[in-house]
């Protein structure tokens, strides 16, 4: 099978007229509004021909793509006053998590997201978003904040996957996790998930559970990376694109599945080509969705969440 | 060989088979725990061997018409027959010391023991007829994790079995892991580690990731008896390592003490 090609070489067009638009904006000189709304124009018209035939593979790089927004972007553009809190109270702090308490709307909410970190030594302290037990449980502290002072929480997701290492083993990474899915089960306050790039599998679950699952157009969610699953079952590295296809990763298939609720559009291009319109987006639907989840008495809340989460599945009874 | 024997997979003695079965399907010689069936799981923790089957109505469906070397639907099919079961997990309903119980034992011989949309629902299941029986819960998991051709179904069902696992503690109802050979990925971090007590049975690989992709990461070699029984005892992660010839007596006195009925 001949190797699909990389989204990073089917999307130089827009690189281009995206770099275009930064030197116009950079320089901002008379008329240079205009310009950019017609290189915008470009962009949208290469975006309608290349979206169309993006494969699930490809996807998953445009949901890894090196400039997409990361975490603490949406929290900042979101909100304000983001106060961070550190550490687990146990072992130590996981930096591969940002976890804290911020203004969204006027309103203390909890907040927190995988932080895959941008430059190489950011990437690499961040532990490329991969937290360890220790993140796990200093969400699970948030969690426990929150509910103690009826705050909303709104997490971002974005990961690879938990931390595969020794340490993470002798802490007990599937004991963190597995409580943090009964905890959130249970929390007596609003729950809103955001999977804004990489939804890997138990990693990503461990902060995932929610009154509403939100996700953007090219995130991707799924039980294994397409690489993990492609080693197992196909036995072959190269098999990524049939796992990626197999696994029905994107939102549009998630929504389909009832695994998410919403899916946040994003703009031409990806939201790398356009961060400000993603986290508009992304603030518009969280708002409504907040909105509406703050209506509910606790009770509600915690009855209906189990009841989302009770009717996942696809059997028969025969 | 003759039927009447066998040999160990561990010491490469040549056994009598019916010493290994008197002996709970333990090598007699080096104390190698053979890995059981969810059936025979069920047979030797209840009373007299005797149980309810529940939920063996519940069936697998192929959601994704996942295809890899062949059909997820092919898949399930030829599980089935060679198990003789429905699915990976099975339900069952008695007395363990004459106190009545509800036990899901996963059968590793389906699938790798894998969780998907059945084993969420019938793990569920159990849990909800724990709650409304008001009695305790069991389950001995035996699993490789979430199961791959159900892509993000089978992951919800690791939140799916959490929250009703959440629901029986609220109730104050015991519920207790057993954890067998081998338990790993998204089983271990759902309903395998949720346990008021989590029991191993000696030697056992229990962890979140599996060894190779440990390996693969860290690129080193792991430390001696990494994720064993014997290691998570240590780090602080089981309660107890039981073996399984005491297992049963074990979960009496469990059961005894977790309801407050002193013998």
């Amino acid at each position: 099978m001949t190797k699909p090609e990389d989204f990073y070489a089917l999307e130089k067009p827009i690189a281009a007229l995206k770099e275009q638009i930064d030197a116009l904006l950079l320089a901002g000189e008379p008329g240079f509004k205009e310009k950019v709304a017609a290189l915008r124009l470009e962009i949208e018209t290469e975006w309608q021909k290349l979206q169309p035939r993006l494969i699930p593979s490809q996807i998953v790089q445009v949901a890894r793509h090196p400039k997409r927004p990361l975490t603490l972007e949406y929290i900042n553009a979101l909100m304000t006053d983001f106060m961070e809190m550190h550490g687990d109270r146990r072992f130590g702090d996981d930096p591969a998590l940002v976890a804290g308490l911020a203004f969204y709307k006027g309103q203390t909410v909890a907040v927190m997201g995988h932080q895959k970190g941008r430059t190489t030594r950011e990437r690499i302290d961040r532990n490329f978003g991969q937290m360890n037990p220790e993140g796990y449980r200093k969400a699970y502290r948030v969690f426990r904040e929150a509910e103690k002072f009826g705050f909303p929480v709104i997490t971002f997701i974005d990961t690879q996957g938990a931390y595969p290492g020794i340490g993470a083993e002798e802490r007990g990474q599937a004991e963190a996790i597995a409580f943090n899915l009964k905890v959130m089960s249970g929390l007596r306050v609003p729950i809103v998930c955001v999977i804004i790039g990489e939804g890997g599998s138990g990693g990503a679950l461990g902060i995932g559970v929610g009154d509403q699952i939100l996700m953007l157009e090219n995130a991707y969610y799924s039980v294994i990376s397409p690489e993990g699953c492609a080693a197992i079952l196909w036995k072959d590295q190269s098999a990524v694109q049939q796992a990626a296809e197999n696994l029905h990763i994107r939102a549009a298939d998630l929504l389909k599945l009832g695994v998410i609720d919403k899916i946040i559009p994003e703009p031409p291009g990806g939201a790398h080509i356009d961060p400000e319109t993603t986290f508009k987006n992304t603030d518009k639907i969280v708002h409504q969705t907040l909105t509406k989840l703050k209506a509910k008495t606790a009770d509600d809340l915690v009855d209906e969440r189990y009841a989302k989460f009770r009717k996942m599945g696809v059997y028969v009874v025969s | 060989m003759s039927s009447l024997w066998t040999r160990c997979n561990n010491c490469q003695r040549i056994l009598y088979k019916e010493d290994i079965l008197d002996n709970h399907s333990v090598c007699p010689e080096c104390a190698f725990h053979f890995r059981l069936s969810a059936s025979e799981w069920l047979a030797m923790l209840y009373d007299d061997g005797q149980f309810d089957v529940c939920d063996h109505e519940i069936k697998p469906q192929d959601p994704l018409n996942f295809v890899d070397s062949q059909p997820y639907h092919k898949r399930l099919a030829d599980n089935q027959r060679k198990t003789s079961l429905p699915e990976a997990v099975v339900n069952g309903l008695g007395t363990i010391g004459g106190m009545r119980v509800a036990v899901s034992a996963l059968d590793f011989a389906f699938m790798g023991g894998s969780m998907g949309s059945v084993v969420g629902e019938k793990i569920t299941r159990a849990a909800e007829r724990a709650l409304a029986e008001k009695i305790p819960f069991i389950i001995v998991s035996c699993s490789g994790g979430a199961r791959m051709q159900e892509g993000a179904l089978s992951l919800m069902q690791m939140v799916k079995t959490s929250a009703a696992l959440g629901r029986l503690e609220k109730a104050g109802l015991p519920f207790f892991s057993v954890l067998a050979d081998p338990t790993t990925g998204g089983v271990t971090a759902s309903f395998a580690m949720l346990g008021n007590l989590n029991i191993a049975e000696p030697n056992a690989l229990i962890g979140f990731a599996g060894p190779r992709v440990i390996e693969q990461t860290i690129k080193e070699k792991l430390p001696k008896g990494f994720q064993r029984s014997e290691f998570l005892l240590s780090h602080g992660m089981i309660d107890e390592v039981v073996p399984r010839k005491n297992l049963r007596p074990y979960l009496v006195r469990a059961l005894r003490l977790f309801l407050n009925k002193s013998a």
